[in-house]
């Protein structure tokens, strides 16, 4: 399994990169920790002429806090990502959510720009991102758009990314102090992608929810941010009966492929029990 | 197809500094295995899931097959060629898996090696359930996991100085 040739680049800007993405077009494909590209270019099902290995972009690295806003850049890895002591305390189902994908080889350099970008709906980092409202920085030749991660999404591997823009960054509104959150995955065996998956954050106030985010993961061609279902559950005391209703809103949502990993029926029926698993979880976790 | 551009690559490769021209699709397994004669590192998989060719570079555990040569210019890495002391005896990992029977076919072991290599180095102390988390990217068909983890155990307590006991079965 040896990929095809190409034309190596290793920029050391931003802007160096994109200028490389519009001069070679849809024939140029960046590269950040290359575990999902790598595989198909040794598959052959892709054969880019340049890669743009984003690797040597300092600029690329790093996680700040802004205040109301926790801005994640690109290249930063899933093992950095479980490392941070400042998305412990502010974000932790970012760590749970990492701690959930691959293995500790692909964690050192799978990143969390890659995850977002690819458009893959067996990634996981995906319908967290739409879960907390977050926002894709991406830079082109005309400069930064943001792009929320609820619009980002459009088909498996179609994204609104331009070929000739880099996703730089990744930046989250952070919930509140004392929020709940979990994230529930069903997979078959370490490294594989969910059979379903789902994402919650909430606040209770004495009791009551007084806010829910819900997404799921690869049980449709995109993330689902399940918003009808986070607003059902919003007001109530996650009382079994509104939960029930709440799941099938979700479940309704989703649009599973019949694979390896089980029919659709039983697919979305998971994505149900995930979603029931995590708001309990959540429920435990929230300062009420 | 003697026009395909040859890039320069310089690593330390088991503390000697190593410098050769190699294709940017070079896998940094085929560079080890087939430049370097560095046969440890296993191809096992070949689609990352198995660790055999777990290698450390730059101090984090990777899977050489699934990164390209070029992208490991100016590293350091370590491989179970380079894992034995210095005056040629086993080192405290190595020592575990032939004490412990870690190893029944040996195919996964320099990865597996090198994995737990890197996990002690991060978590000198590791509880069971974490040295199981942290070998899960590398799979073993023979053991059933059981003596590796001892293994490791045996070389955390060695390398703590301190007494390797068994868990009663």
């Amino acid at each position: 399994m040896i990929p095809g040739a190409f034309t190596y680049h290793r920029p050391s800007s931003v802007a160096e990169a994109v200028a490389i993405l519009v001069s070679h077009g849809d024939e140029a494909r960046p590269l950040s920790g290359g575990h999902s590209l790598i595989p198909m270019m040794k598959l052959r099902m892709a054969a880019p002429e340049h890669l743009v290995d984003l690797g040597g972009i300092a600029d690329l690295k790093g996680i700040t806090d802004d205040g109301d806003t926790i801005t994640i850049r690109a290249m930063t890895t899933q093992h950095e990502l479980i490392a941070s002591d400042l998305l412990a305390q502010k974000l932790p189902i970012i760590r749970e959510t990492s701690l959930l994908i691959a293995d500790p080889q692909i964690r050192y350099v799978g990143t969390l720009g890659g995850n977002v970008a690819n458009g893959d709906p067996g990634n996981d980092m995906p319908a967290l991102m739409q879960c907390l409202d977050a926002a894709y920085v991406l830079t082109g030749p005309e400069g930064d758009r943001e792009v929320p991660a609820r619009d980002f999404y459009e088909a498996a591997y179609f994204t609104t990314l331009a070929p000739d823009e880099i996703l730089t960054a990744v930046r989250i509104p952070v919930p509140p102090a004392g929020h709940g959150y979990a994230y529930e995955k069903l997979k078959r065996k370490v490294g594989d992608y969910a059979t379903a998956a789902a994402a919650v954050v909430l606040t209770l106030d004495g009791g009551t929810v007084s806010f829910c985010s819900i997404a799921l993961t690869n049980v449709a061609d995109t993330p689902l941010y399940a918003q009808e279902a986070g607003e059902i559950l919003t007001g109530s005391t996650l009382d079994a009966e509104t939960v029930a209703r709440a799941v099938a809103a979700a479940e309704e949502i989703t649009e599973p492929a019949s694979d390896g990993r089980g029919p659709a029926e039983y697919r979305t029926k998971m994505a149900g029990v995930m979603l029931q698993r995590a708001l309990a979880r959540a429920a435990t976790r929230a300062a009420s | 197809m003697s026009d395909i551009e040859q890039i320069p690559v310089t690593m330390t490769v088991n503390g000697k500094k190593v410098q050769r021209f190699v294709e940017a699709r070079t896998l940094l397994i085929h560079f080890l295995r087939e430049d370097l004669n560095l046969t440890g590192p296993h191809i096992g998989c070949e689609t990352s899931h198995c660790g055999a060719c777990t290698v450390e570079l730059n101090g984090m555990s990777v899977k050489s097959c699934t990164m390209f040569a070029v992208q490991a210019d100016g590293a350091e890495l370590t491989t179970i060629e380079g894992m034995a002391n210095a005056d040629g005896t086993l080192s405290a990992l190595q020592e575990g898996f032939r004490q412990m029977h870690g190893l029944q076919c040996g195919f996964c072991t320099p990865g597996m090696i090198l994995r737990a290599h890197t996990l002690l180095k991060e978590n000198p102390n590791p509880t069971e359930e974490e040295i199981r988390m942290g070998i899960s990217g590398n799979l073993c068909r023979c053991t059933g996991y059981q003596n590796i983890v001892k293994a490791i155990q045996y070389a955390a307590a060695k390398l703590n100085g301190t007494e390797f006991q068994e868990a009663a079965e």
